[in-house]
């Protein structure tokens, strides 16, 4: 046999040529490359949303005894964000719908109490089981009536201008909550106190914490994460 | 160059060679960008809890030069982008070994295993003849239904993990989404593990074999194998 001499190497840096210069120095493509792969994602965002989603499929529940021992939370804003004692708060909920509204903590508290132990999945490959408690999205839809022109809901928060948009039937599905509990406690402000979005169907940045409005339209919203290039619909 | 003594045969149809190389370079985009995936977290399990697995990789950055897509979210659009030609290629590639019937000559059964050893005993030397074969050797059929089933098992756990509640049932088939991504990590190696050995062989036991995947033509020393 024979060893592997210099025009074999010479023959190999001709394959791995190429190779290393498509993966080469974290290339993220360009714009020309960017737009196409954007094209690609809403794609996948179709297929996601149309071909592999379920609105009634559950995500799993766990035993409270499968907590994680942490649960990490983050924030754009360089401070936890955290409302002024004096400043009142409630949620604003309108766009496209028959009777716009605000609910106040204790209002949204009064509605029936969902309670579930899940999976959280963050879009960088780690996960952690929690318990999240809070009202049904579809019982607060049910108040304020969407319209037949309500295809997206946007929801806005008061961490520096962080939002998110979702597909109906995502925010429809019966584990989509609005949640103000934590672990059996109140929400915290680290997880998004007083009243964030929770959903075990998609993963974390679509989560949208320290919520301050909920508008029901007719065009895709995008989002904080989404406008720069992660995927849209984040269902998992 | 000089008159080589061996016939010329045709080797590859049109079809394997696109495939082929197709396949070489989506795979090493979907890898590329799959370890850009891999740094957002370098661990395999929850946050504070790690999957009793090796993973010498364990906190590991890989350097920018073998990475796709810049951070995470280009990494995740190369990587999604990329599924689509790379799962394509690989049903055509499957689909036309089973209209032509040509699985036959590739998948490794029971029947191959003592060809097998036979074949492994001539490379080490420890055997004198070239036991008799077919198209490929015994080796090759395990080496080629391996990579086959690689193929499969990569495209399965990276669903397991991009839809773990719709395709619940596959993630569990994996034994849950930290070890479906543990899996599909590993398949990574084993491709790489797979393709310097194809490439060593392809130059050290029988180079005519790298044109024939270029032009379809084979003019080697084993010619007999059609």
């Amino acid at each position: 046999m024979t060893s592997l001499d210099r025009r074999d190497f010479l023959r190999l840096g001709l394959v791995a040529g190429p190779a290393s210069l498509v993966a080469g120095c974290g290339w993220d493509g360009g714009p020309f490359v960017k737009s196409r792969l954007a094209t690609m994602s809403r794609l996948n965002d179709w297929v996601g949303e149309n071909i592999l989603q379920s609105s009634t499929r559950l995500a799993r529940v766990y035993p409270v005894t499968a907590r994680s021992s942490a649960m990490p939370g983050y924030h754009i804003s360089r401070d936890v964000p955290t409302l002024e004692i004096e400043t009142p708060w409630a949620l604003e909920i309108g766009g496209e719908v028959r009777a716009p509204t605000a609910l106040t903590l204790e209002m949204l508290q009064q509605l029936p109490r969902i309670t579930y132990t899940v999976k959280h999945h963050c879009v960088e490959g780690w996960t952690a089981v929690a318990t999240w408690s809070g009202v049904a999205f579809s019982a607060v839809a049910a108040l304020v009536q969407p319209t037949d022109r309500a295809r997206f809901v946007r929801f806005d928060s008061f961490d520096n201008g962080y939002y998110n948009g979702w597909d109906m039937a995502s925010a429809m599905h019966p584990q989509t909550l609005l949640a103000y509990g934590f672990n059996d406690r109140p929400l915290m402000p680290d997880h998004g106190a007083p009243l964030r979005l929770y959903s075990p169907i998609k993963l974390g940045y679509k989560l949208t914490k320290y919520l301050t409005r909920v508008t029901f339209t007719a065009t895709r919203p995008g989002g904080y994460w989404e406008d720069q290039g992660y995927p849209w619909l984040g269902g998992i | 160059m000089t008159e080589s003594p061996y016939p010329r045969v045709k080797r590859h149809s049109g079809l394997v060679r696109l495939t082929h190389w197709l396949n070489a370079i989506v795979l090493t985009g979907m890898i590329a960008s799959g370890l850009q995936i891999y740094v957002a977290f370098r661990h395999f399990g929850t946050t504070v809890t790690r999957l009793p697995v090796p993973n010498p990789f364990d906190g590991y950055v890989f350097p920018k030069a073998v990475r796709l897509g810049g951070w995470l979210a280009g990494g995740l659009n190369w990587h999604f982008a990329l599924a689509w030609p790379l799962v394509i290629t690989g049903l055509a590639y499957l689909g036309f070994l089973i209209v032509t019937g040509q699985w036959r000559e590739l998948l490794f059964r029971p029947r191959d295993i003592k060809p097998a050893i036979e074949m492994q005993l001539y490379y080490l030397r420890l055997r004198k003849e070239h036991p008799p074969q077919g198209k490929h050797n015994a080796l090759q059929k395990g080496a080629y239904t391996f990579i086959v089933a690689l193929g499969a098992i990569s495209v399965l756990s990276g669903f397991a993990i991009y839809k773990p509640v719709q395709l619940s049932w596959l993630t569990t088939l994996f034994g849950g989404f930290e070890f479906a991504r543990y899996w599909h990590f590993v398949a990574v190696w084993l491709f790489i593990a797979f393709t310097i050995v194809h490439v060593a062989a392809v130059l050290l036991a029988d180079r005519a074999s790298l044109p024939s995947m270029i032009t379809g033509w084979y003019r080697g020393k084993f010619p007999s194998h059609d």
